[in-house]
């Protein structure tokens, strides 16, 4: 029997003041969708009498979490619509939404034959083709798959020498830094030594999140169910988890028990982003960052949507406030409309680029030397969307540390 | 992590504490669990509105010496209230937030109910009157947007008649507008407004208006204008080409969320933190004074200050918390002000002073929490939360937020 909680995600602590509804999103580009007061808590309440009044359009959410972020009374709007689609729904997933949602799997194809597979996602017959075919709108930049992946990398140049540290963290790279991003990767593994902590890896699946995106439910309980026991077995051992990416971390931290339904109540708390790690050593005096003198660079920072939920951009914030030679502005806080695979949708992408449209701006009127971001698909985004480069502040400490002189400093 | 002082709570109480410190040069963090009644506001400040015993109140700063003397106006004393008092108006603006008077008397603001009510200050666009019985026009168009319920045309039209004016209702359909229809429980003012927000849209609504109008004088509309950038009013004003009100809708308000979003934006560019969506939770208290809190998003990082400002709210904002027979406040587990019989927190009559709304935090004359009887040294508290007055009937709400924010910035300051 289906369980049928009363205060299932805190809803009925709505009081229907519509908060939520001034800060989502979707609402002013797109009047398909039906807000989040009404998806939500609203709906909530007609559907746990009948199934029949769940609404297909709910797909239209972008599970920004920017709703329960604004929501003064605790109720996890986007939790319930998210968790709605996975009870209710009956729309089945698409050979498109199944591409873009195994993330890991693309990526494993995709990796043999990388320069090819990059040179032909960016050609214009291509992106047609994809775009009649698959609903993958052309105008979307692919981000470029990397022949040599950051697992590789590591195999091969960084493993042998982490034996070497007492203090050990285990690192979950996700999907884009093993296919996309392996410099991030690499710049985790720098500054993590330079502090004195060797890195480990596990045998960690794809977090899962675009499968929740996708509707492919199934797949993320099984992925989310694994990571949860790798994790357990990591922290057993007494390593923390530590992730460069706030979607991932934040997916793994709340969407699982939220959404999956699946307890991670023993791990939860031990999965961190390295810049709340970093800063909580750094605040306690355990660890030293020493700069090089010469570094600078005009810094705009946007904060991920899931980055915001975390709350954990405060840790950012000081961090790269640390560098001397840095300039560093926070832009308003607001989604860049790219949500991970929803931007890439055909359907999706005018709104897509008119959500991310005062992101878009503030940068432009900026004119940074870069813009700072935790998230890949938001880097993806604002690099399409602006032609600014977007760096994940790990890189950007592991070009602005003197790393000889950090490791040296905390060598103990 | 460590600050000077750090406030729980993110309202206009919260946000003009923080940025005084911040403009002293004190470190400040604001801990915001979900936004705030500035969402819920008139677009009006009210000073004091009437006095406990309900007589109605002219010139606050004459009749604040009358309140009791566990009053937060009593404990800050009627000399600091004046220099506060005068002080307001270019506060608000420095940072873009236009506020109009009477000179320090009460004027009147025009509810979406068609009554009057007192307050103190308004928000540039709200339409705000020295007297109740000033003439404002001799015929009226009232405009709504088709299906939006929450303008009551009929309410207004009937206020207004009561003053004289000969009242007309049209209703407009604006495609954009339209749209917003196909789910009516989600067509409220902030929907509307951030749909006027863009030029196209406001024009259109300022051009039909226009060619509704025939030989009205004044024309009264939703208050749906304005949510980034207020002139947007002004704008519309010039193309109705007539006296136009911008009468306040039901809740979410656009003008109140305006204000917090500027205040807000003002306190971070000075220096400030602010961390939105995050809840405390739990604090450390030795040797009578509070030495950290922890919060829900923030897992083991501690936050530290010399100074701790409580600005959470009232019952409303769970800044305390009702169970049967007791208030309580969830955070430090401060000593609440309450009636300890149930029957005597409300009236029946819901319209009549509910002593509810009179509960708060204990504090001494300088706005320090007690815990257990005891004082907390470094403990303060501001806004709604503090014990002492009813806000609600007294319309003292944004005044006591404002006046206890300044006077503990004053403290934290001076201390």
């Amino acid at each position: 029997m289906e369980k049928k909680e009363v205060s299932f995600n805190n809803f009925e602590q709505c009081i229907k003041c519509t908060v939520c509804t001034a800060y989502c999103p979707v609402v002013p580009v797109n009047p398909r969708f039906p807000g989040p007061k009404q998806a939500g808590p609203d709906e909530e309440r007609l559907r746990l009498k009948n199934k029949m009044f769940f609404d297909e359009n709910l797909k239209y959410c972008l599970n920004c979490k920017r709703c329960e972020v604004s929501c003064p009374s605790g109720v996890n709007i986007a939790d319930l619509i998210q968790s709605a689609r996975r009870r209710y729904s009956a729309a089945t997933p698409t050979l498109r939404d199944t591409m873009l949602a195994n993330t890991d799997v693309m990526g494993r194809l995709a990796r043999p034959f990388a320069p090819i597979v990059n040179s032909m996602v960016a050609t214009k017959p291509v992106k047609a083709v994809m775009d009649v075919v698959l609903d993958i709108d052309k105008n979307r930049t692919f981000p470029n798959y990397k022949a040599h992946g950051f697992v590789g990398w590591f195999n091969r140049e960084a493993r042998s020498k982490q034996a070497a540290y007492s203090k050990k963290v285990a690192f979950f790279h996700g999907c884009s830094t093993e296919f996309q991003h392996p410099e991030v990767g690499k710049a985790f593994v720098e500054v993590m030594n330079a502090v004195g902590y060797g890195v480990e890896l596990m045998n960690e699946e794809c977090c899962g999140v675009a499968m929740i995106a996708n509707g492919l439910w199934n797949q993320a309980s099984r992925h989310a169910k694994h990571n949860v026991a790798v994790f357990e077995k990591m922290v057993g051992e007494g390593l923390p988890i530590v992730a460069t990416a706030s979607t991932c971390t934040f997916t793994m931290r709340d969407e699982y028990p939220h959404v999956l339904d699946i307890d991670n109540s023993k791990v939860r708390d031990s999965i961190t982003l390295v810049e709340k790690f970093l800063f909580d050593l750094i605040d306690a005096g355990k660890v030293t960052l020493v700069f090089k003198k010469d570094y600078a660079a005009r810094i705009a920072y946007h904060i991920p949507c899931h980055m915001e939920k975390l709350g954990w951009s405060i840790f950012t914030k000081r961090l790269m406030q640390m560098i001397p030679g840095v300039s560093f502005t926070v832009l308003d806080s607001g989604c860049c409309g790219i949500a991970g695979t929803y931007g890439f949708k055909k359907e999706n992408y005018e709104y897509s680029q008119e959500i991310g449209r005062p992101v878009f701006e503030q940068i432009r009127a900026l004119a940074p030397d870069f813009v700072c971001s935790e998230c890949d698909t938001c880097k993806w985004q604002i690099e399409m969307s602006t032609g600014y480069k977007v760096l994940n502040p790990i890189v950007i400490l592991a070009e602005a540390l003197d790393l000889p002189a950090t490791t040296a400093a905390n060598r103990r | 992590m460590k600050f000077d002082a750090i406030i729980i709570g993110g309202g206009l109480s919260s946000l003009v504490c923080g940025i005084r410190l911040q403009e002293a040069g004190k470190q400040c963090l604001i801990v915001s669990a979900g936004q705030n009644a500035l969402h819920f506001s008139t677009g009006t400040f009210g000073l004091l509105g009437r006095l406990p015993d309900g007589t109605a109140v002219e010139e606050p700063l004459l009749d604040i010496p009358k309140l009791p003397e566990n009053h937060p106006y009593s404990k800050i004393g009627i000399e600091r209230i004046k220099e506060y008092a005068v002080g307001v108006i270019p506060f608000f603006g420095k940072y873009g937030i236009k506020l109009c008077g009477f000179n320090g008397a009460n004027g009147w603001r025009f509810t979406p109910m068609g009554t009057f009510k007192p307050a103190w200050l308004a928000l540039e666009e709200i339409p705000f009157f020295k007297s109740p019985d000033e003439v404002i026009g001799h015929k009226a168009l009232i405009v709504n947007y088709a299906g939006f319920m929450d303008f009551n045309s009929v309410f207004i039209a009937e206020g207004l008649e009561k003053k004289g004016l000969s009242c007309r209702i049209e209703s407009v359909k604006l495609k954009v507008v339209e749209n917003l229809r196909a789910n009516p429980t989600e067509m409220r003012s902030i929907n509307i407004a951030r749909v006027m927000e863009q030029e196209e849209c406001w024009k259109e609504f300022g051009r039909t208006v226009h060619s509704l109008l025939k030989d009205e004088d004044v024309v009264v509309v939703p208050e749906v204008f304005g949510l980034n950038n207020p002139l947007v009013c002004d704008w519309v004003r010039e193309m109705i080409k007539a006296n136009v009100l911008f009468v306040g809708t039901m809740p979410p308000s656009v003008a109140g969320i305006r204000t917090q979003k500027l205040l807000k934006k003002a306190f971070e560019n000075i220096g400030g933190t602010f961390l939105m969506g995050d809840e405390a939770l739990g604090s450390s208290i030795s040797d009578g004074a509070v030495t950290s809190i922890k919060t829900r998003n923030l897992d083991g990082t501690l936050l530290e200050a010399d100074d701790f400002v409580l600005a959470s709210g009232h019952l409303f904002a769970h800044g305390l918390v009702a169970s049967t027979g007791k208030i309580e406040e969830p955070v430090f587990g401060l000593d609440v002000d309450f009636v300890p019989d149930r029957n005597g927190w409300y009236d029946k009559n819901f319209f009549e002073k509910q002593n509810y709304l009179g509960f708060g935090v204990v504090t001494d004359s300088r706005f320090r929490a007690f815990r257990n009887g005891s004082l907390v040294d470094n403990l303060y508290v501001i806004g709604s939360e503090v014990g002492g007055c009813n806000s609600l009937n007294e319309g003292s709400g944004a005044g006591v937020a404002i006046m206890t924010a300044l006077r503990v910035a004053d403290e934290i300051i001076g201390g």
